[in-house]
């Protein structure tokens, strides 16, 4: 006997767990998705290509960026309505949840928290609307999981900064009006806000990229770069200033994740209702139909978990610890999800066609990035025994 | 300029429909509820007309409680405050009811411009316009597919099936708007958060001064006296091509009466 499928997050009865007004927000980003995302998303994974300046203003006009900060611009939301965004925006590419990551959680949410009033009030009210793309420079080339070796320096000369050094895997590197910078001094590391016009600032686009194709990815290089005292985030020094950006942009991959295993997920029900070996669907199978079961608790769980974290960080008692929980967890298990959906959907999952490989190629990234999963491992592995064992 | 937008709720345009097994209405509850999309080109056409003007819109709902989330939508897209008017005896209420509760509320407020979609997903009958508009004795301009103010009158091209008439009137007026007319805005979160913020008027039957005898399924002029669900869908019929492919076609056509 068959009845009406459901969808798999209903059966969770997510949608239970979100107030009216989060649902409002995340129909307004799932309807963006459906038709300024999905209709070119293919094309502009196949070719490597992203409008970024116009897809920043259409996301700035509906208050995407920054849209979890107070003031300047930004619209202010809870913590748990920017994750339903991050998913929605994820389940249509991990690329454009990226753009948007580094734009409001990585650069507009380090200006927001250290920078100086006058950082602000240039920088924020633009990168709301989408006017600015932001970047995030803290990953070198040898220095991803361990960015406290960082070689990139700012030396005073005079009265100016001298930044000397380079970036490596800068989200929207190419296409930034602004750079967060950080770099190490004689007092420790420090943060500076760096228009990419400044002389003696490069950036060079990262090809040959086999995931997050529709997003801009870059090596920035800093030569002789001046740049006045003014420029240096005044409000931090240390690690703890790019680490709790990090933590900001690591919130949304928890939710944005689960929108990229959900879409292959929904992907593969559909498909295997549909395709048909034997004279019955593939989805009659009780193998396929295991498949599902495993992958829905996995998804449901995940997604649950991202809106528990996302309750904690509203009263602002989430912890970094518990922020690894998430990533580790969503991270891994959305990559899971997108490589089983794959082998439901047999050969038609490699093609472009269908979003599966696409989201498959793209969350090994998401699993590499914004920390790797074995330094969440280790992370939740110093919290339960007190011994770090990365040093 | 005030403007008054008239919105309804309607179930989800993708879900299936059903009716209820009691009274033979719609079953809302069945599927999620939408504004009916129709309206949301009203609901941008009334706030393009604020922004190039000034004014206020107004967004009017007659429905059950949680219709109140199409009032709240049309605010969050940027309305000003809503109108919702709820009540359990308007249940089951036809078209010539439905006008009649919403021109009683309508009447009295200084509307310069009423502005409809013009038709809904679910009952799709393009009639309640044209009866707000007979009701408040006010010039109806339907099926608009472009309109402009230009101090008192207004100016639409109404969509027809030989390209469109321009129709001009005075203000006050009733409008319904086809989706030719624009491409409406998705709320924004601003938007969204301020929507909680503005005023929503909760009038029942009696607050409004409604006649009860004139409004739901009683009062109502056309009734269901029965139905079916659809039958499921046969079949096809399979035509094997011996050389008499097109005759047996052209037989299957006439037998449906196609040809």
């Amino acid at each position: 006997m068959t009845n009406q499928p459901i969808a798999p997050l209903a059966l969770f009865a997510i949608d239970s767990l979100l107030s009216e007004e989060e649902r409002a927000i995340r129909d307004v980003v799932r309807g963006f998705v459906d038709t300024q995302i999905r209709p070119s998303i293919a094309d502009w994974f196949e070719t490597g290509t992203i409008p970024a300046r116009e897809l920043a203003l259409e996301l700035g006009a509906l208050g995407v960026l920054g849209m979890h900060l107070e003031g300047y611009g930004c619209a202010g939301t809870s913590a748990v309505a920017y994750g339903l965004a991050c998913t929605e925006l994820e389940a249509g590419d991990s690329g454009i949840r990226s753009l948007v990551s580094v734009q409001g959680s990585l650069a507009m949410y380090a200006i927001h928290a250290f920078g100086s009033e006058e950082h602000k009030e240039a920088w924020l009210p633009r990168m709301a609307k989408g006017e600015a793309i932001g970047c995030f420079g803290l990953t070198e080339a040898d220095f991803g999981s361990n960015p406290s070796g960082m070689r990139t320096t700012a030396s005073k000369d005079g009265a100016d900064w001298l930044l000397n050094g380079s970036k490596m895997w800068i989200t929207n590197g190419n296409v930034a009006d602004v750079a967060v910078v950080w770099a190490q001094t004689e007092d420790g590391i420090r943060g500076f806000v760096v228009p990419t016009d400044t002389p003696g600032f490069q950036a060079n686009e990262i090809k040959r990229k086999m995931s997050l194709r529709a997003s801009v990815t870059s090596e920035l290089v800093f030569t002789d770069m001046r740049l006045p005292h003014s420029a240096m985030l005044p409000g931090v020094r240390g690690l703890k200033g790019p680490l709790s950006c990090l933590n900001e942009a690591r919130f949304g991959i928890v939710f944005g994740t689960m929108g990229a295993a959900r879409d292959c997920l929904e992907t593969a029900i559909s498909y295997a209702i549909d395709r048909e070996q034997f004279d019955k669907p593939i989805a009659a199978y009780q193998l396929t139909q295991k498949k599902f079961a495993d992958m829905e608790l996995e998804l449901g769980k995940g997604m649950l978990l991202a809106l528990h974290l996302g309750r904690l960080k509203d009263q602002h008692a989430l912890s970094p610890e518990q922020i690894s929980l998430g990533k580790l967890n969503n991270a891994r298990e959305a990559l899971d999800i997108a490589r089983e959906c794959r082998s439901i959907l047999g050969g038609n999952g490699i093609t472009l066609e269908y979003p599966v490989i696409r989201h498959m190629n793209n969350l090994e990234s998401v699993f590499t990035y914004e920390g790797t999963n074995e330094m969440h491992t280790l992370v939740i592995g110093q919290a339960l025994t007190g011994i770090a064992a990365y040093r | 300029m005030k403007i008054a937008v008239c919105v309804k709720q309607v179930p989800d345009t993708w879900a299936e429909k059903r009716l209820r097994a009691d009274d033979s209405t719609l079953d809302r509850e069945a599927a999620d509820g939408v504004m009916n999309e129709l309206d949301e080109y009203a609901v941008e056409e009334a706030l393009k007309l604020v922004e190039a003007h000034g004014g206020e819109v107004v967004v009017v709902s007659m429905g059950p409680d949680r219709a109140g989330e199409t009032v709240r939508k049309a605010l969050s897209m940027g309305a000003d405050s809503g109108i919702h008017l709820v009540d359990d005896s308007l249940h089951g209420s036809d078209a010539l009811a439905t006008s009649y509760a919403l021109a009683t509320v309508l009447a009295g407020r200084d509307f310069d411009l009423i502005i409809f979609g013009s038709e809904s997903t679910d009952a799709r009958m393009s009639v309640v316009p044209a009866m707000v508009a007979e009701r408040l004795d006010l010039a109806q301009l339907t099926f608009a597919q472009k309109v402009d103010v230009i101090g008192d009158t207004v100016t639409i091209e109404r969509l027809a099936d030989y390209g469109f008439d321009t129709v001009t009137a005075s203000l006050p007026a009733v409008i319904s708007v086809v989706e030719k007319i624009n491409e409406p805005r998705y709320p924004s979160f601003k938007g969204i958060m301020a929507a909680k913020k503005k005023p929503v008027e909760t009038l029942s039957v009696a607050d409004a001064g409604l006649d009860a005898s004139k409004i739901g399924a009683s009062a109502a002029w056309s009734g269901v006296a029965d139905f079916a669900a659809r039958p499921p869908k046969s079949a096809g019929v399979v035509v094997a091509d011996d050389g008499d492919g097109g005759l047996k076609i052209a037989d299957f056509l006439t037998n449906q009466k196609f040809i």
